[in-house]
């Protein structure tokens, strides 16, 4: 088969497609969608040279068994859901070249939830309202809008011309995330927090929360103390933003992710900041939280550090982009500083990031550009 | 004089810009005109814009502007809103059929109301409803102008399948369902007109700001007849303006 294009074999648990999410219809109604772990997928994609936004399949607990038709260039990032390539497991967070032929295997959840596969050129499924995501509830977007199922086969696009096409791999000391079974999440307080009683604030704070069995890509419902509201917990409906943690009248906080309808009608008490949302969408049912109040500084910060770990894996990405990008960045990130005015022909194969305490490396192939 | 909005924070790349804490026309309307010019003004940074009863959540790409510029941006707008206001209002008819198997809970309606199901499809298809926002599901409208005699719960045990253009009652809201989906509202009619389709560039017939007005259909065949158009793309929705006085006069709504 000349065609680039890679064939299904298995399912997994729940494998769709989905890119960084439908934006600019919400007004309609439309849900947003996209990568749980937006973080995760981008990643994937900027290993093996795609656009951050080029469409992954989102693998969810058990992957998929993939078969590929043409020889490709992949990454897995994420959550570890020992994937193997011909009965061998790969290296995650890295480009892996596979050959005409080969499978991909899934032997299940080792570390997080959800693993990102990206191909070089991206899934070339038709663009529904600005997005190729899958929203299942509504059948649209990703493959026919719904999860992969046996001899699905997608399109493969072109890949990026200028993309150095050859393996990249991370030297195993510095196998980047692991996310384990306790998480400390940022939260910046607000929309409705002046809802809840002072003490509820505290409470919130103050104690250990458990991931229900009721998480999936709308929401994650929580289980702990109970949140009292001032009055009661119904607002006039409003806009729903991406880690909302909204509290209906049982007093269990709801934290509100990528499936999430536009609007909805309880109290938020505060929303996760964006760094964060990463370590949301890789807990699993009876994980703990723990939530920690930041200043929205603070999470501004914490974004641009996790910006810069994703364009130091790719330099010429930093090089092209928009000087408001550039400053953003060369601003709030040490991390970036080498490549600011370095000669790109002769910079260091290596980026090496420093977050919550753990050093990242990512190794990076530029001969040329 | 425009009451300066009040900002809030939803997280780092969004803020909540709240006109009052009201079901409101006029602060509808300023939510409606501030959603409209920041459309307009096609910042590089605007990711997304969720317009709601009375207020609109600006999500932001940090990366391209800040904090501070985006608020003061938005402040500078809303400042200006009765200027630059469009004060067109489109009044959207919506054919519907009332009644047997296309409204199967209309004579439950009738009698809850101690109505006649004449006076049921009369009261209902008289107002001009105001389209609030879109949301809970995908081409949903918020209405708002319900006759208070229509009030009806819902039903105790929702359905598994409504089918798309089923309009009902539930409380003192009425609404029409866009898609195929489970739900509890009393159903009296059903529109023809599909609401919401992905593949239209305007994937939602109707927006925010928006009145719309039943029509009662006479017969099946005159339903057919338009579903049938819609289907081909040959349909043409009856739309109108809504007269500006009474825009302009501030109505309440439940």
């Amino acid at each position: 088969m000349n065609e680039k294009s890679i064939t299904i074999l298995e399912p997994g648990l729940l494998s769709t497609i989905q890119d960084i999410g439908r934006y600019g219809f919400q007004k309609y109604g439309v849900p947003v969608s996209g990568a749980m772990d937006s973080f995760a997928l981008r990643s994937a994609n900027v290993l093996v040279g795609n656009d951050m936004n080029s469409a992954c399949i989102e693998m969810t607990v058990i992957g998929p068994s993939i078969k590929f038709n043409y020889p490709a260039l992949i990454s897995v990032t994420g959550g570890d859901l020992l994937i193997k390539i011909d009965d061998k497991k790969i290296d995650r967070w890295s480009a892996i070249e596979v050959k005409a032929g080969s499978v991909l295997t899934s032997d299940g959840i080792q570390d997080g939830m959800r693993a990102y596969l990206a191909i070089s050129g991206g899934i070339n499924v038709p663009v529904i309202m600005g997005s190729r995501s899958t929203y299942i509830p509504a059948a649209f977007g990703g493959y026919k809008g719904r999860p992969l199922m046996p001899d699905d086969t997608l399109i493969i696009g072109e890949p990026n011309p200028k993309t150095i096409h050859e393996a990249r791999s991370l030297p195993e000391e510095l196998e980047p995330v692991h996310y384990g079974h306790s998480h400390i999440i940022r939260v910046v307080l607000g929309p409705q927090n002046n809802n809840f009683t002072s003490e509820s604030i505290n409470t919130f704070f103050d104690s250990r929360y458990i991931v229900s069995n009721n998480c999936d890509r709308t929401g994650y419902r929580l289980s702990g103390p109970k949140l009292n509201h001032e009055e009661n917990a119904d607002i006039i409906s409003d806009g729903t933003q991406i880690g909302s943690i909204q509290v209906p009248s049982d007093g269990n906080p709801i934290i509100l992710m990528s499936d999430r309808g536009p609007t909805g009608g309880y109290a938020k008490i505060g929303t996760v900041i964006s760094t964060d949302l990463g370590l949301i969408a890789q807990s699993r049912p009876d994980d703990n939280l723990v939530f920690r109040q930041v200043s929205v500084k603070e999470a501004e910060a914490a974004f641009f550090e996790q910006e810069s770990i994703l364009y130091s894996m790719d330099p010429t990405l930093f090089k092209n982009a928009s000087n408001k990008v550039k400053s953003a960045l060369s601003e709030t990130s040490s991390s970036l500083s080498p490549y600011i005015d370095e000669d790109f022909k002769k910079v260091q194969r290596h980026a090496t990031v420093k977050i919550k305490g753990k050093t990242f490396n990512f190794g990076i192939s530029i001969e040329s550009n | 004089m425009v009451k300066k909005p009040t900002l809030k924070y939803a997280g780092d790349q969004g803020l909540l810009v709240e006109f009052g804490d009201k079901i409101d026309v006029k602060l509808n309307d300023e939510v409606r005109n501030l959603t409209f010019q920041m459309e307009q003004s096609k910042e590089d940074w605007i990711i997304d814009l969720v317009p709601s009863y009375k207020s609109l959540l600006v999500i932001f790409n940090p990366t391209l502007s800040t904090r501070k510029h985006v608020e003061n941006y938005i402040l500078e707008l809303a400042a200006d809103l009765e200027k630059t206001s469009e004060s067109t209002n489109r009044v959207i008819k919506i054919p519907t059929l009332y009644g047997a198997d296309f409204g199967m809970d209309l004579e439950f309606v009738a009698s809850n109301s101690n109505l006649t199901t004449k006076e049921v499809i009369s009261l209902h298809s008289k107002p001009k409803y105001r389209v609030f926002m879109i949301g809970f599901a995908p081409g949903f409208p918020y209405l708002g102008g319900l006759n208070k005699k229509l009030a009806t719960p819902r039903l105790k045990s929702p359905r598994l399948k409504i089918p798309a253009g089923s309009v009902g009652i539930a409380d003192n809201q009425t609404g029409i369902y866009p898609n195929d989906s489970p739900g509890g509202w009393q159903l009296i009619g059903r529109t023809p007109l599909n609401l919401f389709d992905p593949s239209r560039e305007k994937p939602s017939l109707l927006i925010a700001g928006d009145y719309i007005k039943f029509e009662p259909l006479e017969s099946i065949d005159e339903y057919s007849d338009i579903k049938s158009k819609v289907e081909l793309n040959h349909y043409e929705l009856e739309i109108s303006n809504l007269d500006n006085q009474e825009n302009n006069k501030p109505k309440s709504h439940e």
